[in-house]
This record gives structure tokens, sequence and C-alpha cells, in this order.
């Protein structure tokens, strides 16, 4: 593997990483939204995003990314494949950040919003200055970890056809013939990233559960 | 553009897709069963008196869970082949997945034993309980219990990872999908149901997995 090789790795990488932050900027939104709905006061809401949650907890990231790429093509949207994947992966992080950030805002306890009810508080205001910010606290090594799933799951872009590291490794390990090499360096690249999160995660999840006790 | 949804293609291949679940399902138990074994194993020896082999483990675990699957079935399957061992694409994905998952299984199974207390078991020796009944009772079921649902999740986890499988060809559902997509081009249409299959096969095994939980790791009512 020459320099110019390790160069297009590193290419690929910067696109890893920008379908990630994409997908969570993206997905954090959308994740906010449905993570509001299901823990509305609305049954119907409630119901349709627990099984929007379903759908993409019960299925395989890779199948979720083909059916967005056809389904986006079969509604006429000419988009390139990046654009394709990088909705994929919004719709996918919506639905786990709003299965995470439920489960957070329920942790909060209910005097919280019993009390800021009580003081006359409207709803936005509610969730924005009492609830979210310590929904949010909760909910961060979750956050943190799914972020990592993320990063790992970009790598599924490479079999739908978008070159990033995962596929930039498959076509440099072609051109070598040094699959392992190849690949020991792309699982490296992969590992850097991902293992500063992971212990970044895994210390505040510590720092919280003492705080709680 | 002058698409027409046409599901024929897919009906036609139904009973080849069957068998593709089919297929996934039998990868799936494989990976489960050898992810088992890993964890089991890899907790005895997370708990060796010799650093080098609880360090082994450790990295063991961080390295797995920090890189993606994709890269990890790559790496398999250019390695074994290189070590002397040649098998064919589904055994790979067999190791792989149980590779995977082993390492998500030893952190799930540390927590479970870490979670008997060492009083309880003095306990139980006092009461008379036969060391036999000890361990089955108060060390195995309960442990048992506490690991359970995060090992289900895991376990089904691992089902929807099968799906990787086919970027080496392995059989199982998304390789045969691919094959009937690339026939017929229908590939919204394929990919629709064959995700719909895949939703009815991890219903079907959070649905099992609950029925094992109440049946065997319900606390005692009376």
């Amino acid at each position: 593997m020459n320099i110019a090789q390790f160069g297009f790795l590193l290419k690929g990488l910067q696109w890893s990483i920008a379908l990630s932050a994409i997908g969570l900027a993206c997905g954090a939104v959308a994740g906010m939204i449905i993570a509001l709905a299901r823990t509305s006061d609305f049954a119907s809401l409630r119901r349709v995003t627990a099984g929007y949650i379903l759908l993409f907890q019960g299925t395989p990231l890779l199948m979720q990314l083909f059916v967005t790429y056809y389904a986006l093509a079969l509604i006429g949207l000419e988009l390139d494949a990046w654009m394709a994947v990088a909705i994929g992966f919004t719709l996918h992080a919506s639905a786990f950040l709003g299965e995470i950030w439920r489960g957070s805002i329920e942790a909060v306890p209910r005097g919280q919003t019993e009390a800021a009810k009580a003081l006359g508080i409207r709803y936005f205001k509610r969730m924005q200055k009492v609830v979210l910010p310590q929904a949010l606290r909760i909910s961060l090594p979750a956050t943190i970890g799914f972020l990592v799933q993320l990063i790992k799951g970009t790598s599924l872009a490479a079999i739908v056809g978008f070159t990033e590291l995962a596929r930039a490794g498959s076509i440099v390990s072609n051109q070598t013939y040094k699959p392992l090499f190849v690949y020991a360096v792309v699982g490296t690249l992969y590992f850097l990233m991902c293992w500063p999160l992971s212990i970044y995660g895994a210390r505040l999840e510590r720092k919280l559960a003492t705080g709680a006790r | 553009m002058n698409y027409k949804v046409d599901f024929g293609p897919v009906i036609a291949g139904f009973p080849t897709l069957l068998q593709g679940c089919l297929g996934t399902l039998e990868l799936a138990l494989a990976g489960m069963m050898l992810a088992t074994i890993i964890g089991i194993g890899g907790v005895v020896l997370r708990e060796s008196r010799f650093a080098p082999v609880r360090w082994t483990v450790m990295s063991f675990v961080e390295l797995i869970r920090n890189t993606p699957f994709l890269v990890q079935i790559y790496f398999i399957f250019f390695a074994l082949p290189l070590a002397g061992i040649r098998l064919d694409p589904t055994p790979t994905a067999i190791i792989a997945l149980g590779v995977n998952g082993g390492a998500y299984a030893i952190e799930i199974i540390r927590g479970g034993v870490q979670s008997i207390h060492k009083g309880q078991i003095e306990a139980g020796l006092a009461l008379g309980l036969h060391p036999m009944q000890v361990f089955r009772l108060i060390v195995l079921k309960p442990a048992l219990r506490a690991i359970f649902p995060s090992l289900a999740s895991q376990f089904i986890l691992l089902t929807l990872t099968t799906s990787i499988a086919s970027a080496i060809s392995a059989y199982e559902l998304t390789s045969v999908a691919q094959r009937i997509e690339s026939d017929s081009f229908r590939s919204f249409e394929v990919y629709g149901v064959v995700t719909l299959l895949y939703l009815a096969m991890s219903g079907l095994m959070m649905a099992g997995f609950g029925v094992i939980a109440y049946r065997f790791f319900r606390y005692p009512v009376k």
C-alpha cells in the first residue's frame, strides 16, 4: 500500500465521518420530535411513533438503506447515492435516538412535570426548561453508545455502493492483493474513531451512576 | 418516470425467500451458540490469575466492539485461508457472527456474574443446601435471570446482523433477495418484502424470548 492508496483510505474516512455527522445531526432533530411524540398525551401519536421505532429496531440497517434508496427513486426523486444514503442513516438514527430519549424523558421523576404544571408552565416551556435538560443528562451515555453504532453502521453504505472508508478499503485491497493488511488498517481507523467515544461514554455512565446514588 | 409497482417477481420468488429466512435463522442460531460459548469462556478467562490473559480478553472485547462487523467479516474471510483453513462462506459467516456476538456476550455475562453476592452463596451453604443446589438455585438461575433480557436483545441484534453476511455471499435472506432483485430489477418490491420478513423474524424471536423469560425466569409468586 503506497501513500496515494493510504490517502484514498483517508478520503473514505472523511466520507464516513461526514455520513455519521449528518446522520447524527439530522437524526437528532427528527429523533427529538419522535421522542416528544412518543411521550405525548395523544395516544395516536404514541402508537404511530412506537410502530416507527419498532420497524427500525426490528429490521437490519442494510435493508433500511436499500429500501430508502429505492423508495426515493420510486417517488421520482433522482438523488445521488450520497444523498440517498444520508437520508437512510437519518431515518435510522431518528428511530434509535427517539427511543433512547423517550426512555430518558420517562426517567425524569414525574414530580418535576407535576410541579411545572402546578406552576402553570406550558408544555413547550416545561419541556425546554424543566424536563429535557434533565433527560439529556441521563441520555448522554446511551446517546454516545448509539453514535458508536452509527459510525460503525456507516460501513454498510459500502454495500449500497457508496465509497466511504470500508469500500475504499475493498478497492485498495483489490489493487494491492493484501486484504489482511488493508482491512487491518481500515479496522484501526474505525477503532480510532470509536474507542475514545466508548471510553468517554463509559466514564459518563459511571459518573451518572455515582451521582444518582 | 413511469415506474409501476409490480410484486409479481416477489410473489413468484416467495418460496425461495422463505428458504432464505431459514438460512438466516440457521446462521443466527449457530452464531448465538458460538457467541454464548465464547461469552462464557471469555468471562472465565477474564477472571484469570494471569494478567496477560485478562488483558487479552479485554482487548478482544474493545477491539470487536469498536470496529464494524463488515470489516470483521472481511478480515476473517481473508484471514482463515491464510491460516490454512478453507471454509465456505456460510461457516465463515457463523464464525464472524460468533466472534462479534461473543465480545458483547462477555460483557453481558460478566455483569450477571458480578450481580451475585458472595454472602448469598454462604447463606445457601449455611442453610444446608447441597453445593450443587447452591450453584443451580443461587448462582446460575439468578445470574441468568439478570442477563437474559440484555442477552435476548443482543441475540436479536445478531440475527439482524446476519444480513451483512451477504457481503461474503453466505446463504441467508439478503443474498437470496439480491439474487431475485438482480434477475427482476424489482428492487423496491423485493427489499420491501424482505424487510417485512426480517421484521416478522425479529418479532417471532422477541415473542419466543418472552415465553422463555416467563417460563423459566419468572420470580416465584408464592
